[in-house]
């Protein structure tokens, strides 16, 4: 797949013919023995493969309801099948959401269920679909399920919520534990329990970069803004992307955080040990190694004595931090109960603003027309706010304090609908581009439309993984790779900090808000 | 005949309650480890009733995901309901009041179930990503629905069977005792293929008539903050030393 064509765009999200074996392909690069074994799994391919897999199979059903009813329940009727960014980027069938369930439906029905062992004895599996394990089975799970960027959309518009995005991590946890595992979710999971991040960045890297960045909030705004690492005592733990650190616009973000975090008076700190907010557990669908690295969080906030946890801008840990982190390291009773554990970021700001407690310039921000991407596991696997929906309102609210220009994209492709950005999932890699640059086609539409007819400029995400695909498959489709920000970013620019070196003179526009 | 029939049900009625009850009891023990609510999600237990509430009476998801999907498929099971309720009558000396008021719809619905079966089945084969998704299965599924809906109808119309005879075939066998009645064509169909159909209940895709109410991404409340979630085998992995 090293030649691939991008997609052309039409005026509307165009719905493709199935054209079979478009996107056949031997999928991305296998985990090596070492990433292999770091997480516990087998180091390669394991003896009678498909009697363990089908075991494994069982087992999951068994573990998890939603799987359990999810296989049972599908009655094909097809409302999935145009839902899928992959799909509708590639037009490969096995892309549509039913079809990638069917993969392992086939086989979970020829071995697991009363049917499908009686319809083989007679030879008349093919009547139901089932299917035998083997080894075109085991290619089209590998190179499909990582096509899958487990977005959830496709549960939106399931009239039994059935979620693809479940079984394509029971598929990749019955790949992994028979030995077969993905090269780059692993290694950057064998990453995480060596070093503490996904990059491998060490403490002395880290202590060394945040030093830098307060030199450089000191040379724009003359005011000492502190990021501190492993101090003890603080009040708040902020768990962040490890690209937060380094990697363009994620780090704007970073120092945007650092400026609300100073203004709000509020001590805090970033841990080494958990220099890492990223969870790629859920990505391969892997409890244990999920709940081991989210105990890296719980052991840093005991060790620093925090009282709070906040989280910086990250799509899936959000998911992993709002859904899971009380089920897989709580109880947290050893932190302060008057505020959500953990918190997002954004609420976090968003509440300071609600108390006037932040100044703003958004003329800042004027050179910009925005418009913003929900990213798919904050849209459809969390919350913000104590309301239902307040992850669309809150990172919305909070850029209309800070920016003059705002415009949405067309109403389906947001909120609970909204197009995953490609690169989610465990798919951010280069051995994948074509996967990414096709699955990008549906936002990429949308955004094209709002910067011919609404002026828009750049795109704000609060995902570390929507900015880096979102960097990479831009220019791909004629549109600059510098248009992704950060929301923070966005605040960092307009936030005015107190006895900040203004060449404006007074905040005069402190409190003006957009219309 | 009556005989076969007789056996036929009572064997079907078996299958059918005990499979569906192995399944359900299977959804119910079988844990959720994981808060999965497709998000925005209800913040509470009512919110979680109302949710699914729509999802099963008006098909809420469906109607956001395809408007032809939806039309034919709510109204072959809003159909289905009316004929099913209508039939209660074979089954009761004295029927429910409201079972007599719906008669007359029940009646109706008998086409707009057929009507809904047969736009169902066209778009198995005129839409290619249906097309695609379709197994055997899937077509002989509603194939057999519009064979049990056309049975029914010829014999609402056409060749009317003796209807007091069939009921108290019914009631008696209700009473596990045998009456012998006559059957015509239609009827033998008819009964067959519901017998069929109620066999097949608990091993097919059928189940997501109990499954939808199982279904976690549905059926959670949106409050992991809030309360703790966990499941017996997650919570054995915590006897291991934590900070």
């Amino acid at each position: 797949m090293a030649d691939f064509e991008t997609p052309e765009l039409f005026k509307h999200i165009h719905i493709p013919k199935p054209v079979p074996g478009a996107m056949e392909s031997v999928g991305p690069f296998i985990a090596k023995p070492d990433h292999q074994t770091a997480l516990g799994f087998p180091a390669e391919l394991v003896d009678n493969w498909e009697q363990k897999a089908v075991d494994a199979m069982g087992e999951a059903v068994k573990k998890y309801r939603g799987l359990a009813v999810f296989l049972d329940s599908c009655v094909k009727c097809g409302a999935c099948t145009d839902k899928c960014h992959y799909y509708l980027g590639s037009s490969d069938p096995k892309n549509m959401p039913v079809a990638r369930q069917d993969l392992f439906r086939s086989v979970y029905r020829k071995y697991h269920t009363p049917a499908g062992k009686f319809l083989s004895k007679l030879g008349l599996e093919w009547l139901i679909g089932a299917k035998t394990m083997d080894k075109s089975v085991l290619d089209d799970w590998y190179n499909y399920y990582h096509q899958c960027s487990e977005c959830r959309r496709c549960s939106v518009y399931c009239p039994y919520g059935i979620d693809t995005a479940e079984i394509t991590m029971a598929a990749r946890d019955v790949m992994a534990q028979i030995g077969q595992g993905m090269k780059y979710s692993n290694e950057i999971i064998a990453k995480v329990y060596k070093i503490g991040n996904n990059l491998g960045l060490p403490e002395p890297a880290l202590a060394d970069t945040l030093e830098g960045l307060e030199e450089d909030i000191e040379d724009e705004t003359g005011v000492k803004v502190e990021l501190p690492l492993d101090r003890k005592g603080c009040d708040i733990l902020l768990i962040t992307p490890s690209a937060d650190f380094f990697a363009e616009p994620h780090v704007d973000g970073l120092m945007g955080y650092a400026k609300v975090f100073h203004e709000a008076g509020v001590s805090w700190t970033i841990s080494s040990k958990a220099s890492e907010a990223a969870n790629f557990g859920l990505f391969i669908g892997n409890y244990d190694n999920m709940r081991k690295i989210s105990l890296r969080i719980r052991e840093a906030a005991i060790d620093l004595g925090v009282k709070r946890i906040v989280y910086g801008e990250c799509g899936h840990a959000w998911r992993v931090g709002y859904s899971f982190l009380n089920t897989l390291a709580g109880p947290f009773d050893f932190l302060d109960q008057n505020y959500p554990i953990p918190q997002h970021i954004c609420e976090f700001t968003h509440d300071l603003i609600k108390k006037d407690k932040l100044k703003f310039d958004p003329s800042e921000n004027d050179w910009m027309t925005l418009t913003f991407h929900d990213s798919c596991n904050v849209a459809r696997g969390s919350r913000m706010g104590d309301k239902a929906g307040g992850q669309f309102t809150i990172p919305r609210d909070i850029i209309k304090t800070v920016c003059n220009n705002f415009v949405d994209m067309a109403p389906e492709t947001i909120g609970e609908g909204t197009y995953c950005c490609g690169g989610g999932g465990g798919l951010l890699t280069d051995d994948l581009m074509a996967v990414r640059v096709k699955g990008a086609m549906p936002r990429m539409t949308a955004l094209t439309n709002v910067v011919k007819e609404d002026g828009v400029t750049h795109m704000a995400a609060i995902c570390a993984i929507c900015k880096s695909q979102f960097s990479k498959v831009l220019p791909y489709y004629n549109l600059g790779m510098d248009m992704i920000v950060s929301v923070h970013q966005l605040v960092s620019n307009a936030i005015i900090l107190t006895g900040q070196e203004s060449e404006k003179g007074e905040p005069e526009t402190a409190e003006s808000k957009p219309e | 005949m009556s005989t076969f029939f007789a056996l036929l049900f009572w064997f079907a009625t078996v299958v059918i309650v005990l499979g569906l009850a192995f399944k359900i009891r299977q959804y119910w023990v079988t844990p959720a480890p994981l808060k999965i609510p497709t998000t925005p999600a209800p913040t509470t237990q009512a919110g979680v009733v109302y949710r699914m509430a729509k999802e099963v009476i008006v098909f809420e998801s469906l109607f956001k995901s395809n408007k032809w999907i939806w039309v034919f498929g709510w109204m072959f099971h809003v159909s289905l309901a009316l004929v099913l309720a209508r039939h209660i009558r074979y089954f009761q000396e004295q029927p429910w009041f409201w079972v007599n008021i719906i008669q007359p719809f029940g009646k109706y619905a008998a086409f707009t179930m057929v009507i809904g079966l047969l736009g169902l089945l066209a778009r198995r084969f005129v839409v290619a990503r249906v097309r695609y998704i379709s197994a055997p299965s899937d077509y002989l599924m509603l194939i057999m629905l519009i064979f049990i809906g056309i049975s029914g109808l010829v014999m609402q119309l056409v060749v009317r069977p003796d209807i007091i005879a069939i009921k108290e075939f019914f009631l008696s066998w209700m009473g596990l005792s045998i009456v012998d009645i006559s059957f015509n064509t239609p009827l033998i169909i008819h009964l067959s293929l519901v017998a069929l159909l109620m066999i097949i209940f608990p091993f097919s895709k059928l189940l997501h008539a109990p499954g939808v109410f199982f279904s976690p991404t549905r059926n959670q409340i949106d409050n992991p903050r809030e309360k703790r979630h966990i499941s017996d085998w997650a919570a054995k992995l915590e006897t291991n030393n934590k900070g």
